[in-house]
C-alpha cells in the first residue's frame, strides 16, 4: 500500500469515526435509570412537552422535571410498577434521579431554549419526533455547522408560534413564502456573530 | 483527543520575543519550583544569564524631572528614567520570557516535534463528549426557575456598618455582589471588598468543624459546655465574663448583649477594629455629647479639604461620597464649575490622586496644620504651634471665600484632635448644617477597648472570654502583648471563620458563618437598617454571633432567624409579615433612618501639647487590598495590584523619593523598619508623591493562621503597633542589603509615549474645551493599513466612556471583573512574569516632578476597536468583529500563536500560559459564573464587554419585542464603580449616557492616531488649581 493510499484510508476513517455516531452519540439511546417513554407519555397520552419542561419558554434551560412532577400521576397510577420503583424511591429518599444528558453541547457553548421557542422554531426541529422515541436519542448532530445551517437561514425551519410545540409539525409546500414572512414578522434576525453562542 | 495537563505544548514565538540580552525581572530560574511550567519540555533549558536591571539613579531622575526634562507622562522611575536598556526591558510584553524557549533545540528535531503534535491535532477533532448527569430537584422550590439567576438584597457589615448589596444567586449558590441602588451606603455601587466577599464563602481553607483544643467535637458538646458554664456565670451574676467582639451596628446583637449585660451587670463587652481609629467615634461623642456620626454632603462643597482623609474609599459613607464628589467634578460638562479639592496627606491616596492640589505632608505633623487651618479660618481656640506653611493661608482664604458651601474632612487616622478641629473649622465657616451634618450615632454605648482587655486579662479579672469574630491574637497591638494575655482566661470560646492566630489559643472554636450563610442585620452610617438574609444555609455548619449570645441567655435552640425576626417583630411598625416582607426585598427597612442631631457649641480645642517631632515617622495603614488581615486567604484580593505601587502578593515598604535617594535605596531592597525596638522587614517601594520623611507599612500580611493563599507572605505590621500611637509613630529605616524581586503590575504593557493620559487646568478648558483632541488627530482613512468600507452598525452599537476627571484607582472594576468573568488568580511568581490575567488593568500615572507628581488613574479594558489590529493577524479567526462591534474572542477557536496579544497596541490581551483556572478545588467551583466559559490553558483571553449581560439582555427584549433601554446592560466594571467613572450602552441611541457623554469635546480615543477607532473612549481630567498658589508644591503645569 502506498503511503498516499494510508493516508487516504486515514483520513476517511479519521473523518467517519468524526462524524459518525461514535463521535457524535446521533441515533445511540443511552441506558437512563428509568425506562421513560416519550413515545408513551406524549404520543399516548398526549402530554405537552411543557407539563415537564416548564423552563422552555423563559429560561435557557427548558429544564428537567422533579420528582415530583412524575409523582402528580405517578401516586395515583402504576404505584407499584417496577418500572416506576426509581421515582417512589427518590420521592421517599429525596435523592434525585439522575438521568443522563441526551443533548449534550460542549461547555464554550450557551444555548437559550427560550429564544428559540418564542421566535417560531419548533421542539422537533431539533430534538425530533420525540413522540416516536421510546427511549431518548439525538436526531442532530448538534456540530456547529447543523446550528449554522439555520442560523444562516431560520426562513427554512421557522413556523408559525402556535405550532411550536406541535411535535407532528409538517412544513409546509410554501415554506418558501410562509418562511420569510414569519422571519420578518417575529424580527428573526440571522445571528452567526461568534458571541452569539460563545462567551 | 483530551489535552493532559502535562503534555507537552507548544507555541511558535515570535521571533521579537527572543531578545538576545533581555534583562529578566525575575529571578526564579525557569524550572525552578513545583509549577512546572509545561513550555519547558523539550531540550535542554538556557542557563539563566538574566541580569537584573539597573537600578535607577533616584537623585538625577529627581533632578531630570524638576528641570522639565521628563516625559510627561510616566508609570514608573523606570519609566520616567528613559534609559535605552531600560525601555528594551520593557517593550517586551512579557519580560523573560525568552528564558523559557528551550535553546540548543535545532530546527530538525522541533520540526519533528511539531509534526507529532500536527498529526495529533488531526484526531484531536474526535473528542467524544463524556457522559454528563442531569440531576434535578425532588421539590422545585419555588421560584427558582434553573438557568436564570435570582437577586436577593442583604448586606455585608464593612467594620460594623452596612453596605446593601443585591446577590446574585443560581440555584442558590451565591457567585457575584452588586451594590442596592436604594441603599443609602452603596446606591448601587461597591468597593473591592464586596466583591471579593464571595470568594470568602467558598475559601477551601475556611474552618468547618467545632474544635475543643485543636480535637474535632461538635455542636451540641459546645452548647453542653458552654450551658454549664454559662449557668455558673449566671450565679456569679457574669462576673469575669468578657465578650470581644468587631464593631458592630447590629441592633439585634447589641439589643442581646445589652439584655444580657442588663442582667448580669458585672460582664464586660469590649470591641476592638484593628482599622478603625477610635478617635473619630470619641470625637463625633465629644462634639454632639453623645454618641454620633459626622456625615458630609459633597454635593453643596465648593471646596474640599481633606487632613488627610480617603474619603471616597474609606469609612461607612465612602460610596456616597464618592457619588457626590464625582457629580460636583462633572459639573464642568455642563458649563458650571467643579468643587476644588485639596488633598494634605503622607502617603497618596485614592481620593487624594484626584485633588487640585495635593500637599504631601508627614501624617504626625498634620495635626499642627489642623490648627494651623484652623487659626487662619477663625477658630479661636487654636493654639497652632509653630509656624503655616505659606499654602495654609492661600487653602483658609479658599475656604473662607465659600462660607457655607466648603467642608474640611479629617483623615481617617488622625487622632481626636484633628477631628475635633476639622469639625470647629466647619463650624466657624458655617458650614454644619450644609455640607456637615451631625447624625444620632449607631454604635453600641459603653463599650471597653481591647487595651482595657488586655489590662483584665493580665489582672485575672476575665474568666470566661468570649471573642466573636475578632483575631486579636493577629491584629491587636503588639505592645498589648495579646498573645500572652488570652491565657489568663480560664476559657475562651472563639467565633471564627477560620482556625487561626486566635483560635489557636482558645479552648473551644467554632465556626463562623459567613455573611451570606446567616440571618442578621446592621445598619448604615445614617441608621437605615438592612436586614441581613442569607443566601445559602452554612456550608460548613457555621454559626453567628447570635447564636452564640443566646446560649448564654439560656436559650441554646434558638436560630439566627428565630432571634433576629423577634427582635424585629415588636419592632417593625404596621403588619409584621408585609412589612418583613417588604424590608428584605428592598434590602431597607423603611423609616429606619436617624435624626439629624441639632449642632452642638463648636467644642474647644484641646491642647496638642508636645507634639511628636519625628525624625522619622512610620505610618501604618489597612492595605489597599488585603484590609486589616481579614482577606488575607482571598487570592483575587492578593493578587489586585496595591492602589498605589501597583504590588500584588506581598505588601511593600514604601519610601518617599527624596528619602530613598539619600539612603541609595532601590525598588526591592528589603528595608528594616524598626518603632520602639520592634522591627519588620519588607521590600522598598519608592512612591512618589510620600512625604519625605514617611515610611508607609501596611497591616494584613505575615500571618501564620491565615491559609494557603494568605500564610507567610508580607511582614506583619500589627508587630510595630503600640497602643498609644496606633497608626503613626517615630522609627527608623534601614537598609538590610537584602534584594528581593517584587511582583508589580505597572513595568510593561506600556503603551510608550503616546499620550494616554490627556489633562489640563479648568481656566485652559473653558477656552478648549477639546483639549484632549487639539494635538492628536485620527488619520484619514486614506492613510491606514485597513482601507476598509465604514460598516455601518444598524442594531446596537456597544461602547464605553471613562472618565479620567472621576476615576480614583481603586480597583473596583478589576474586582468585578474578575468575579463576573471567572479570572483565574495566577500566583505571585507568575504575575512576577507580567503573566497577571486582569482585563481591566488601572494605569497610574504621574506628571511633574518627582516628590510632588500630580496622580492619574487610567482603566484600560479591551478598547473593541473597530478597525482591530489583533483581528488581522490570528491565523485561526479566533478574534473576529461581531455585528453590533464586539471584538469576539473564541477560545474554542484560539491556538495560542499570541499574535494577537502581540499585535495589540494597548495590551489588553491576557494569555493562559499555564492551567490558571483552579479545576481542582472543588468549593471554587462554587463561585464561578455559569454564564461565563472557563479557560483553560494556551488559549487567549481579554474583555468581552461582558457580552454574556449583552445576551441575555438581548434574548430577554427580543422575547418582549423591544429595543434593549438605556442603563439595562451594564458591564461589571461599570456597575461596580464607586464614581461611576465607567459608562457603558449604546452609541447608537442618541440618549443613551455613553453616547452623551462620547459627544463631549473633552472626549478622546487612546491611541487615535492609529486609527484603530476604539469603542472605549477616554474623558480628559480638568484639574480646577488654584492660581493664588502659583508654582508652589502639587501646583505643576499639566
Amino acid at each position: 500500500m502506498s503511503v498516499i493510499t494510508l493516508v487516504a484510508s486515514t483520513i476517511a476513517v479519521a473523518y467517519i469515526a468524526d462524524r459518525g455516531p461514535w463521535s457524535t452519540s446521533v441515533a445511540l439511546a443511552p441506558v437512563q435509570p428509568i425506562e421513560f417513554s416519550h413515545k408513551h407519555h406524549v404520543k399516548d397520552d398526549g402530554i405537552d412537552c411543557r407539563y415537564c419542561h416548564t423552563s422552555v419558554e423563559t429560561s435557557g434551560f427548558a429544564g428537567i422535571p422533579p420528582t415530583e412532577t412524575c409523582m402528580t400521576c405517578h401516586s395515583q397510577i402504576w404505584t407499584t410498577a417496577s418500572v416506576t420503583k426509581p421515582i417512589r424511591d427518590s420521592w421517599q429518599s429525596g435523592k434525585s434521579i439522575e438521568w443522563v444528558r441526551v443533548h449534550d453541547l460542549p461547555d464554550f457553548v450557551y444555548f437559550n431554549h427560550s429564544i428559540h421557542v418564542n421566535k417560531g422554531i419548533g421542539c422537533s426541529s431539533c430534538h425530533g419526533q420525540v413522540n416516536e422515541m421510546p427511549m431518548m436519542w439525538k436526531v442532530n448532530t448538534l456540530n456547529m455547522n447543523w446550528c449554522l445551517s439555520c442560523h444562516r437561514d431560520p426562513a427554512k425551519f421557522i413556523r408559525p408560534k402556535s405550532e411550536v410545540f406541535n411535535i407532528n409539525y409538517k412544513y409546509p409546500a410554501n415554506q418558501a413564502e410562509l418562511g420569510p414572512k414569519l422571519v420578518k414578522e417575529y424580527h428573526v434576525q440571522s445571528l452567526t456573530d461568534c458571541i452569539t453562542c460563545h462567551r | 483527543m483530551r489535552r493532559s495537563q502535562h503534555e507537552p505544548h507548544h507555541h511558535y514565538h515570535p521571533h521579537d520575543h527572543d531578545h538576545p540580552h533581555h534583562h529578566d525581572h525575575d529571578h526564579q530560574h525557569p524550572h525552578a519550583g513545583g509549577t512546572a511550567s509545561g513550555l519547558v519540555t523539550i531540550g535542554a533549558i538556557a542557563e539563566d544569564t538574566e541580569k537584573r536591571k539597573k537600578a535607577v539613579d533616584i537623585q538625577a531622575l529627581r533632578e531630570k524631572l524638576a528641570a522639565g526634562r521628563g516625559p510627561a507622562f510616566w508609570r514608573t522611575l523606570d519609566e520616567a528614567a528613559e534609559t535605552e536598556e531600560l525601555r528594551e526591558y520593557i517593550e517586551q510584553e512579557f519580560p523573560g520570557l525568552s528564558g523559557e524557549i528551550p535553546k540548543g533545540v535545532d530546527r530538525r528535531a522541533l520540526l519533528k516535534v511539531m509534526a507529532a503534535s500536527l498529526a495529533m491535532a488531526g484526531a484531536a477533532a474526535c473528542t467524544k463528549q463524556p457522559k454528563e448527569l442531569i440531576v434535578p430537584y425532588v421539590r422545585q422550590p419555588e421560584n427558582i426557575i434553573p438557568g436564570i439567576p435570582l437577586f436577593y438584597a442583604t448586606a455585608m457589615p464593612v467594620h460594623g456598618y452596612a453596605r446593601g448589596l443585591l446577590v446574585e444567586s443560581h440555584m442558590n449558590r451565591p457567585t457575584k455582589v452588586e451594590g442596592n441602588p436604594d441603599h443609602p451606603a452603596s446606591l448601587g455601587s461597591t468597593t473591592l471588598f464586596e466583591q471579593a466577599s464571595v470568594l470568602n464563602l467558598y475559601d477551601p481553607d475556611r474552618s468547618e468543624t467545632v474544635l475543643r483544643e485543636g480535637r474535632l467535637s461538635t455542636w451540641s458538646e459546645f452548647t453542653g459546655a458552654f450551658s454549664t458554664e454559662s449557668q455558673s456565670l449566671g450565679i456569679r451574676k457574669g462576673e469575669g465574663l468578657a465578650i470581644l467582639s468587631g464593631l458592630t451596628t447590629s441592633p439585634t446583637l447589641i439589643s442581646q448583649i445589652e439584655s444580657l449585660r442588663a442582667q448580669w451587670p458585672t460582664a464586660k463587652w469590649y470591641v476592638h477594629e484593628p482599622c478603625v481609629n477610635p478617635a473619630k467615634a470619641s470625637a463625633a461623642r465629644k462634639i454632639a455629647g453623645r454618641n454620633a456620626f459626622v456625615s458630609y454632603d459633597l454635593s453643596k462643597a465648593d471646596v474640599i479639604v481633606s487632613l488627610e482623609s480617603d474619603f471616597m474609599v474609606d469609612g461607612p459613607a465612602a460610596l456616597p461620597y464618592a457619588r457626590q464628589f464625582s457629580a460636583r467634578r462633572r459639573a464642568i460638562d455642563s458649563g458650571k464649575d467643579p468643587c476644588r479639592f485639596y488633598a494634605i496627606e503622607s502617603i497618596p491616596t485614592p481620593s487624594g490622586s484626584l485633588a487640585d492640589h495635593r500637599f504631601a505632608l508627614e501624617s504626625s505633623k498634620i495635626p499642627a496644620v489642623a490648627y494651623q487651618l484652623a487659626n487662619a479660618c477663625g477658630v479661636a481656640s487654636a493654639n497652632a504651634p509653630g509656624d503655616a506653611p505659606s499654602w495654609v493661608n492661600v487653602v483658609a482664604q479658599d475656604l473662607q471665600a465659600a462660607k457655607g458651601r466648603c467642608v474640611v474632612i479629617p483623615g481617617e487616622f488622625q487622632p481626636e484632635s484633628v477631628h475635633l478641629a476639622a469639625y470647629a473649622i466647619n463650624a466657624a465657616l458655617g458650614n454644619v448644617g450644609t455640607t456637615v451634618r451631625l447624625l444620632e450615632g449607631v454604635e453600641p454605648d459603653n463599650t471597653h477597648t481591647i487595651e482595657e482587655l488586655a489590662t483584665d486579662l493580665n489582672a485575672g479579672r476575665v474568666e470566661v472570654l468570649v471573642i466573636l469574630g475578632s483575631n486579636p491574637v493577629y491584629t491587636a497591638p503588639a505592645s498589648l502583648n495579646f498573645q500572652q494575655a488570652i491565657r489568663k482566661a480560664r476559657m475562651v470560646v472563639r467565633l471564627g471563620s477560620h482556625f487561626d492566630e486566635t483560635s489557636k489559643w482558645s479552648h473551644w472554636h467554632v465556626p463562623e458563618a459567613h455573611y451570606l450563610e446567616t440571618w442578621s442585620d446592621s445598619r448604615a452610617f445614617d441608621g437605615t437598617v438592612t436586614i441581613q438574609q442569607p443566601l445559602v444555609e452554612p456550608l460548613y455548619g457555621g454559626k453567628s454571633a447570635h447564636e452564640i449570645i443566646t446560649i448564654l441567655q439560656a436559650k441554646p435552640d434558638l436560630t439566627s432567624h428565630d432571634i433576629v425576626k423577634s427582635f424585629w417583630q415588636t419592632r417593625l411598625k404596621g403588619d409584621f409579615d408585609a412589612t418583613w416582607q417588604t424590608s428584605l426585598h428592598d434590602g431597607i427597612v423603611a423609616g429606619t433612618g436617624l435624626n439629624t442631631l441639632n449642632a452642638a457649641a463648636t467644642p474647644t480645642l484641646p491642647a496638642l501639647g508636645n507634639l511628636a517631632a519625628y525624625e522619622m515617622e512610620v505610618v501604618l495603614r489597612p492595605d489597599s487590598t488585603i484590609g486589616d488581615g481579614t482577606y488575607s486567604n482571598n487570592g483575587w484580593l492578593q493578587e489586585l495590584p496595591k492602589s498605589q505601587s501597583k504590588m500584588t502578593w506581598e505588601n511593600p515598604v514604601t519610601i518617599s523619593p527624596g528619602r530613598a535617594a539619600k539612603m541609595s535605596v532601590s525598588t526591592g531592597d528589603v528595608l528594616r523598619v524598626t518603632v520602639n525596638g520592634k522591627s519588620v522587614e519588607g521590600p522598598a517601594w519608592i512612591l512618589p508623591g510620600q512625604a519625605e520623611n514617611t515610611i508607609g507599612v501596611t497591616f494584613g500580611y505575615g500571618r501564620e493562621g491565615s491559609g494557603r493563599v494568605g500564610n507567610s507572605i508580607g511582614y506583619n505590621a500589627y508587630l510595630l503597633q503600640d497602643a498609644n500611637t496606633r497608626y503613626a509613630a517615630g522609627g527608623t529605616v534601614a537598609k538590610t542589603g537584602k534584594h528581593v524581586d517584587v511582583a508589580d503590575v505597572q513595568e510593561t504593557q506600556t503603551m510608550a509615549e503616546r499620550e494616554p493620559v490627556r489633562a489640563t487646568k479648568l481656566a485652559e478648558f473653558k477656552q478648549h474645551p477639546d483639549f484632549p483632541n487639539l494635538e492628536e488627530k485620527p488619520l484619514a482613512p486614506d492613510d491606514n493599513i485597513y482601507q476598509r468600507s465604514e460598516w455601518p452598525y444598524e442594531g446596537y452599537k456597544w461602547g464605553m466612556v471613562i472618565d479620567l476627571n472621576v476615576c480614583i484607582g481603586c480597583h473596583t472594576c478589576t474586582i468585578a471583573c474578575q468575579a463576573e468573568n471567572n479570572i483565574a488568580v495566577v500566583g505571585k511568581e507568575q504575575v512576577a512574569k507580567r503573566r497577571f490575567m486582569h482585563w481591566i488593568r488601572v494605569d497610574r500615572y504621574y506628571s511633574g516632578d518627582l516628590d510632588q507628581p500630580e496622580i492619574y488613574n487610567q482603566p484600560v479594558p479591551c478598547m473593541h476597536c473597530e478597525q482591530a489590529p489583533c483581528e488581522v493577524v490570528c491565523p485561526v479567526a479566533a478574534t473576529v468583529h461581531s455585528g453590533d462591534g464586539l471584538n469576539q474572542m473564541v477560545y474554542n477557536r484560539c491556538v495560542g500563536t499570541r499574535y494577537c496579544s502581540n499585535n495589540c497596541p494597548y495590551k489588553v490581551r491576557r494569555f493562559n500560559f499555564l492551567l490558571y483556572s483552579d479545576w481542582d478545588t472543588q468549593s471554587l467551583h462554587g463561585v464561578r459564573n455559569p454564564d461565563v466559559t472557563v479557560r483553560s490553558r494556551g488559549v487567549m483571553e481579554k474583555c468581552t464587554y461582558c457580552v454574556q449581560r449583552i445576551q441575555e439582555a438581548k434574548i430577554q427584549t427580543e422575547k418582549e419585542g423591544r429595543r434593549i433601554r438605556d442603563g439595562e446592560v451594564v458591564t461589571a466594571c461599570a456597575q461596580a464603580c464607586p464614581t461611576q467613572a465607567i459608562v457603558f450602552g449604546d452609541l447608537n441611541d442618541k440618549n443613551s449616557q455613553v453616547k452623551k457623554f462620547q459627544s463631549l469635546p473633552r472626549n478622546y480615543s487612546l491611541l487615535d492616531d492609529l486609527n484603530t477607532r476604539p469603542r472605549t473612549t477616554y474623558l480628559g481630567f480638568v484639574r480646577n488649581v488654584n492660581e493664588a498658589l502659583g508654582g508652589q508644591r502639587g501646583n505643576k503645569e499639566s
